[in-house]
């Protein structure tokens, strides 16, 4: 592979990798609400969290194009205050995978929250600890595997993200192009030696990255 | 020990929990078939449930009343509570899930913790976790947690139901050393006769979320206003 290509693969992945940790404490925390809380309001953050995952992906880039232009809420905003652009950089790029990405990481997180016995926290306040001790010592580390099993899925659905970032960032050679966009932008040329040479790092990594979240899916808790 | 539920209203799936009743004896036996609401009473006063309606007091504080929308969090009550299934945390060492409840290092926790090591048997299973633990171990290590949180009254629910009798057997002696040993108010829920009547000073027998009777296991049991083909279904 050329060294450009090589350099699409590292961007990407570390686009992913930022996409992931911004949503990170998030999704949990999120999880954790839709798992053992009722609260109002409920059923419409559920839909909305899952919203991503059903509709089309570049009808949810138009949504965030919208949002992120300078004319947009959150482009204005950022434009204004802090001097930034967000469309057509790689800040746009990290924001669709992140928007992508995140109901996989709520969804897993929740399974694990939820594969939790209740009656086990419930008998960790009898003993006296506080809601915060209960997350921090018993709920986290029997979800922990899920919860990095719902990371590493959301990971690679940003890997392979397509639709909304090429709305949001475009395709800019050195600055926003990814992974799934090359791939896309090789065939569009003629290039399908190269479209398939990225097209296999492509397989490789979402291979790997969801045989690693199923074995620690199906592995729930080590002691649990 | 006064456990007070005043006009205490409750509505659990198809059961509704009614309650008036004034509980002094240090250990007494909630007695009932399954499902008639002898768990969802531990659980209201472990501060698990709240009521409908009413209050529950604990020697004259109230834990929670509807009407002044008082609630002592769960945490706050120094209440023990030993379910069902015992509810071990599995990720943590036998020794660990001990320490859990210990509210300070002092010297004293340490000679209480050693103390009750030895008079359960468990000094040797401290570095184990307890999926790796026998059915009887289990309710050993369950039984040493609670009380080494050091509360004012304990909750057990059915601790010995899910035992065959052989560990039923093993297992009733070490309940006798703790009742001997500490003088703890405790709430024993069952479906068995003979529990109740080898271990509790008095039995409130429930029926569809309602007190049927009340008295002492043998009065209830041997002497019984209730007849043998209703406490054998109650059972």
């Amino acid at each position: 592979m050329a060294a450009a290509d090589w350099e699409i693969v590292g961007f990407t992945f570390g686009m992913a990798a930022l996409a992931t940790l911004l949503i990170f404490p998030f999704g949990v925390l999120l999880a954790w609400l839709l798992a053992r809380k009722a609260w109002r309001g409920k059923s419409l953050v559920e839909t909305l969290v899952a919203l991503p995952l059903v509709m089309p992906p570049v009808a949810t880039g138009l949504i965030l194009l919208k949002l992120m232009g300078r004319k947009g809420p959150l482009g204005s905003f950022f434009h204004e205050w802090l001097n930034l652009d967000l469309v057509f950089t790689w800040r746009a790029v990290a924001v669709a995978m992140a928007v992508m990405s995140f109901p996989l990481l709520v969804r897993g997180s929740r399974i694990a929250f939820e594969a939790i016995n209740p009656r086990l926290e419930q008998v960790a306040a009898t003993l006296g600890a506080s809601p915060a001790r209960i997350f921090l010592t018993i709920t986290l580390p029997l979800a922990f595997r899920g919860i990095i099993a719902g990371s590493v899925l959301a990971f690679a659905r940003a890997l392979g993200e397509f639709g909304a970032t090429i709305l949001v960032a475009g395709n800019i050679p050195g600055k926003t192009t990814t992974l799934s966009v090359s791939i896309y932008s090789h065939i569009q040329i003629g290039h399908d030696t190269e479209a398939f040479r990225l097209l296999l790092v492509s397989v490789i990594l979402a291979f790997g990255a969801v045989w690693f979240s199923e074995r620690l899916f199906k592995k729930g808790h080590p002691l649990g | 020990m006064n456990l007070t539920f005043k006009n205490a209203k409750l509505r659990v799936g198809a059961i509704s929990l009614e309650l008036d009743l004034i509980l002094e004896q240090n250990r007494t036996a909630l007695f009932g078939a399954s499902g008639s609401g002898k768990t969802s009473i531990l659980e209201l006063v472990a501060g698990l449930r709240r009521l409908d309606e009413g209050s529950i007091f604990l020697d004259g504080v109230p834990l929670m009343e509807t009407t002044t929308r008082t609630f002592v969090p769960t945490r706050q009550r120094a209440i023990g509570y030993v379910p069902q299934d015992l509810a071990l945390f599995p990720h943590l060492t036998v020794k660990q899930n001990l320490d859990y409840g210990i509210k300070t290092p002092a010297d004293d926790s340490r000679i209480f913790f050693k103390k009750l090591c030895d008079l359960l048997e468990i000094g040797s299973l401290l570095d184990r976790r307890p999926p790796f633990l026998s059915g009887g171990e289990k309710q050993r290590i369950a039984f040493a947690r609670a009380l080494l949180a050091a509360p004012r009254l304990l909750l057990l629910d059915e601790p010995l139901a899910s035992l065959d009798q052989t560990l039923k057997d093993k297992i009733l002696p070490y309940l006798h050393r703790i009742w001997e040993e500490f003088s703890l108010p405790i709430l024993y829920v069952t479906h068995s006769p003979n529990e109740v009547v080898s271990l509790c000073d008095e039995v409130i027998v429930i029926n569809e979320g309602k007190v049927i009777a009340r008295g002492k296991p043998t009065e209830i049991f041997i002497q019984s206003p209730i007849p043998n083909y209703r406490l054998r279904e109650l059972s």
